[in-house]
């Protein structure tokens, strides 16, 4: 996957157009509307993955990675100064709910989308709308309509905004068959914040706030994302201890995270000490994150140009002493999983994701990975420092819960390893750098994918001479993950949407933004 | 398993005590609460979470507050998960325009008496999302407020040491 076979013609022949040279560190080329539908059906046929697709009041951008070699990456842009565009949707279904979410924002319309009614638009926002959109009176005319589901003796669940536990808001609804599930349907949009708007003009500083607010269980990835493109688009280069620390705080991020998902999988099986025990850990966790870094979930602790939270010896040991900690007591922990079949019967053979659909979304994180998908972008496109440290990617071709839980235990045992690493191996100086002078370009544009403890997050940005945000998005994992789990879900009893739901744990505030 | 139940017998409790309470906007709006309401409230309360678009942080933190450290139900309070069982409702977020009906909705369906508790920066005052064009300005731009609870997320002990002042 990592080698490209010679044999094979390059998946980006021929999508040429002028290249824009502000962009880095991957090709930008503004393209032609026959380019744009060709990419579309490239990504159709699975010799290119769609990876970001996102828009401007007169322009669309869509990022492609190549199917066979991820660290190929394009960006292709088509104006649109008659404020619509070839539908990308049509042949490649992964793009149709950013084409949806795009359409609410931006005054542009797919043409060809098969599906045009609104998706983060709830008809609530009141005039104007976001960067101009026309959107606003389509969507509060009328309900939204869900998807017809035909047969006999067929019922509704609708489930949420509000949910049982504590937990984000989004809408479920699940037609049965008795207790078969026979489509679920996801309404989401409700945490919609107008992110990208309030970031549109703002400083440095309060947009890298508000990224590390996208989505807070991924504060440390979404602030090491939007760094990393502001970085790239003004050659702005982290420190080596920055960037060491930096890969400290996303480790024990994931970290917390995967030790609060296993728990939590167990627990919707009815597993509660699983639940207790690993809950413990992650306290554990976010204390010596607190004692170190000074916040419980490392908020705002990565910049552009580095970091503001140096880590001392005794933040080095303390941080040392819980990773031998964690890998005796969560050791213990997993062989508990191992030998409960009661649990497992809940786990093996639910919510099976099928490769095939993995590949074709170009899903990341725990979730591709468990269907087969080598992915991660640590490794590809890879960044530093994780081309220095030593650890491996796992993956199962399964797809089910168990699956997924294996795929966390596994990467909760890297990212142990990753810590130790990386305490050995930190560089001492400084933690932060001055902001480069510009060097007379006018808006230089920077891209960054970072691989969240969900998956890949990509940030992509423009800053204007003024040394502003022109234009920043930010796309979570979840947009490949969210419609792969009314496809995993389908089949399955709906006693077991909560736990094939977590162990999805896909980001509702990420999405929705 | 059987090691891991052994092993429970003979460990120490993990549970903490509670910190004391030393934010002095939580102890003005604690005082804040009339006497009545204090009887009413005795010594148990359910609470009601609305996520009303946070990040997620908030949520994080106050799943915590079920861990065994803070163990949240020994002082009588729980999360519950109908609104019809609850005398607290908890919201997090800006209130984004989206969620507006679904709180609203939550609340009406609360018998009362009930309060309404704003956690975290951006359901006391809208936070960064303060001039958005998706938000309100935090709950009390939606709901009468009861008590505040800021942080960005409020620590667990900072959420524990609100709720216990519900109690006065």
């Amino acid at each position: 996957m990592t080698v490209r076979d010679p044999s094979l013609p390059d998946p980006f022949a021929g999508l040429s157009g002028r290249v824009i040279d502000a962009h880095r560190p991957w090709p930008r080329a503004e393209v032609q509307a026959d380019a744009w539908t060709d990419a579309a059906s490239r990504l159709q046929r699975g010799i290119l993955t769609l990876i970001g697709l996102w828009g401007e009041p007169r322009t669309v951008h869509m990022a492609l990675a190549d199917a066979h070699e991820p660290s190929r990456i394009q960006v292709l842009s088509l104006d649109c100064p008659n404020g619509s565009y070839p539908s990308v949707g049509q042949a490649h279904p992964p793009a149709v709910r950013l084409e949806r979410a795009l359409g609410d924002l931006f005054p542009l319309v797919p043409i060809g989308l098969p599906d045009t009614r609104p998706w983060l638009d709830h008809g609530k926002w009141g005039a104007p709308g976001p960067f101009g959109s026309s959107r606003q009176e389509a969507a509060s005319r009328g309900d939204y309509e869900f998807m017809p589901v035909a047969g006999e003796n067929i019922h509704q669940l609708p489930v949420g905004p509000v949910h049982a536990g504590v937990i984000e808001p989004g809408h479920f609804r699940i037609s049965a068959d008795g207790d078969t599930i026979v489509r679920l349907e996801e309404r989401l949009g409700y945490t919609h914040k107008g992110v990208e708007s309030l970031m549109q003009g703002a400083d440095l500083i309060r947009a890298a706030q508000l990224a590390c607010r996208a989505s807070g269980d991924s504060t440390v990835a979404y602030g090491l994302a939007f760094a990393r493109a502001v970085e790239s688009a003004l050659g702005w280069e982290p420190p080596p201890r920055a960037v060491w620390l930096r890969a400290l705080m996303a480790e024990l991020e994931r970290l917390a995270n995967h030790l609060g998902d296993v728990g939590a999988i167990c627990n919707d099986g009815g597993f509660a000490i699983m639940h207790a025990h690993c809950s413990v850990l992650r306290e554990q966790v976010l204390r010596a994150t607190l004692a170190s870094f000074g916040h419980r979930l490392m908020m705002d602790r990565v910049v552009p140009g580095g970091v503001v939270a140096d880590l001392d010896a005794a933040g080095s040991e303390r941080i040392g002493a819980l990773v031998s900690d964690i890998r005796h007591r969560f050791g213990r922990l997993v062989e508990l999983y191992d030998n409960t079949a009661s649990l497992q019967d809940r786990t093996v053979g639910t919510g099976v994701l099928q490769p095939a659909y993995a590949a074709q979304f170009g899903a990341g994180g725990y979730i591709g990975r468990a269907s087969n998908r080598r992915c991660d972008a640590r490794r590809w496109p890879g960044y530093a420092p994780y081309g220095a440290l030593d650890f491996e990617i796992p993956v199962l071709d399964k797809g089910d819960v168990n699956a997924r839980l294996w795929i966390r235990i596994r990467e909760v045992e890297q990212s142990l390893r990753l810590v130790e690493q990386i305490l050995a191996g930190l560089p001492a100086g400084v933690i932060q750098t001055a902001r480069p002078c510009p060097k007379g370009q006018a808006a230089p544009e920077g891209m960054a994918i970072v691989e969240g403890f969900r998956g890949d997050i990509l940030a992509w940005i423009r800053i204007s001479a003024a040394g502003r945000v022109e234009r920043c998005h930010l796309r979570d994992p979840s947009w490949f993950q969210w419609p792969l789990l009314e496809a995993a879900i389908e089949n399955n009893i709906v006693a077991d949407f909560p736990i094939c739901n977590k162990s999805f744990n896909c980001a509702y505030s990420g999405h929705d933004l | 398993m059987r090691k891991t139940l052994f092993e429970s017998l003979t460990l120490r409790p993990y549970t903490e005590k509670p910190a004391t309470l030393a934010d002095p906007q939580i102890e003005r709006m604690a005082a804040e609460l009339s006497a009545k309401t204090r009887s009413r409230l005795g010594r148990s309360l359910s609470l009601r979470l609305v996520d009303a678009g946070s990040c997620n942080a908030c949520e994080l933190e106050l799943n915590a507050l079920s861990n065994p450290y803070y163990d949240l139900e020994r002082f009588g309070l729980r999360f519950v998960a109908s609104p019809r069982h609850a005398d607290v409702l908890l919201v997090t977020g800006p209130v984004t325009k989206n969620m507006r009906e679904a709180l609203l909705r939550t609340f009406e369906a609360m018998p009362a008496p009930k309060w309404v508790v704003a956690v975290g920066d951006c359901a006391t005052c809208g936070g960064p999302y303060a001039d958005s064009y998706a938000c309100e300005r935090g709950v009390q731009a939606v709901l009468p407020v009861d008590l505040r609870i800021s942080g960005c997320p409020p620590s667990p002990g900072q959420l524990l040491a609100g709720l216990l002042a519900l109690f006065g």
